[in-house]
């Protein structure tokens, strides 16, 4: 979806940045060469991101202009939880849920148009004031769980598992919020997800919270 | 051999000797993993110089050594080692990152592609940048 995104809109000056928060060893190739972005397609494998931006959970983006200034702090690109609804055995969505996920995405998506042709005029352009409301909180837990996670992963690239896993499994209890942090240290199924039995089990456990933080737009469900 | 990861990446330090709670590095592998060097009116990075409790300055230089681990809890900064104090990161605390954000100049990161090729976001000024994260889990 970026890609045709990025082709719409790059005579514009219009780039888009891609970064896989994978740390599994060869996970996001085959997803990359599959895609054949012609945009930057980046590995952040100790999630470096999450401490610069706050990224807690996939797909989360940052708007950036040209001055390199941040318009849109870390929020969902486009995300819907209604996987939350659909039949876990079929993976089907009832109707309405799959017409809020396409809503969302539609929205995000003609957002981005708005800010890319008018700028800072864009009513989807924060100003400094909102941009600021929409920063992450400051944790030190959380800065404290993200260097536990860089740590682990340089151990598990050296292939001191047992104490790398129990790093990442540490990061994981300061920051449970970070679904990027437990993602990477649970299970995966059979096509490579992590949605295994616990992973429902924690989506259930938000009870009326939300998987992806509601996201301040218009029209955004 | 001690690996250091910072803000500024990855380094491998041969000259460094740490114990669980001390990381003694050479002076100069110490500025070029963070910044900090050792000057008469304390430990400085760049402009910011940060002054050492009276009478306990050798806690935290030695000369031609800087103890990273003290400076960083002198500094009330994350610090976490693996169990056999070889590998170390160094990190910058909440406080300071939202300062940081709150300027909101998107921080610059360099990472690699596929390939290995570094990227940095700061190769894009000029354009307006969508920076979207995604993962194959």
């Amino acid at each position: 979806m970026w890609q045709a995104l990025y082709e719409e809109l790059k005579a514009l000056g219009f780039v888009v940045i891609a970064v896989a928060m994978d740390s599994r060893e060869g996970d996001p190739g085959p997803w990359i060469e599959a895609a054949r972005p012609t945009y930057p397609a980046l590995i952040d494998r100790e999630h470096r991101l999450a401490e610069l931006y706050g990224i807690v959970n996939v797909p989360q983006a940052v708007w950036i202009d040209e001055a390199g200034r941040i318009v849109r702090p870390a929020e969902p690109a486009g995300a819907y939880e209604g996987f939350r609804q659909m039949n876990r055995l079929t993976r089907e969505m009832p109707e309405d849920v799959a017409r809020l996920t396409a809503q969302a995405k539609a929205t995000y998506l003609d957002a981005i148009r708005d800010w890319v042709r008018h700028g800072s005029k864009s009513a989807h352009a924060l100003s400094t004031a909102q941009a600021r409301e929409h920063l992450p909180p400051p944790r030190e837990a959380t800065a404290r769980a993200q260097a536990m996670f860089r740590l682990g992963q340089l151990l598990l690239r050296r292939g001191e598992r047992e104490e790398g896993e129990r790093w990442i499994r540490e990061a994981s209890r300061l920051h449970p919020e970070s679904w990027c942090i437990w993602r990477q240290g649970a299970g995966v199924n059979e096509t490579g997800l992590a949605a295994l039995p616990d992973f429902w089990q924690r989506v259930d456990a938000l009870g009326e919270d939300r998987y992806y933080a509601r996201v301040d737009m218009p029209g955004m469900p | 051999m001690i690996t250091l990861l910072t803000d500024a990446g990855e380094f491998a330090v041969p000259g460094a000797e740490a114990s669980t709670t001390t990381l003694w590095c050479p002076a100069r592998d110490a500025e070029a993993a963070t910044g900090w060097v050792a000057k008469p009116k304390g430990l400085c990075r760049g402009p910011v110089c940060v002054p050492l409790p009276a009478g306990r300055e050798r806690e935290f230089t030695d000369g031609g050594r800087i103890d990273l681990a003290a400076l960083w809890r002198h500094l009330d900064r994350p610090a976490v080692h693996s169990d056999r104090g070889d590998a170390w990161v160094l990190a910058e605390s909440a406080r300071e990152r939202a300062a940081m954000l709150a300027a909101l100049e998107a921080p610059d990161f360099a990472l690699p592609d596929l390939a290995g090729r570094l990227h940095r976001l700061s190769e894009q000024r000029g354009k307006k940048v969508l920076l979207v994260t995604w993962a194959s889990w």
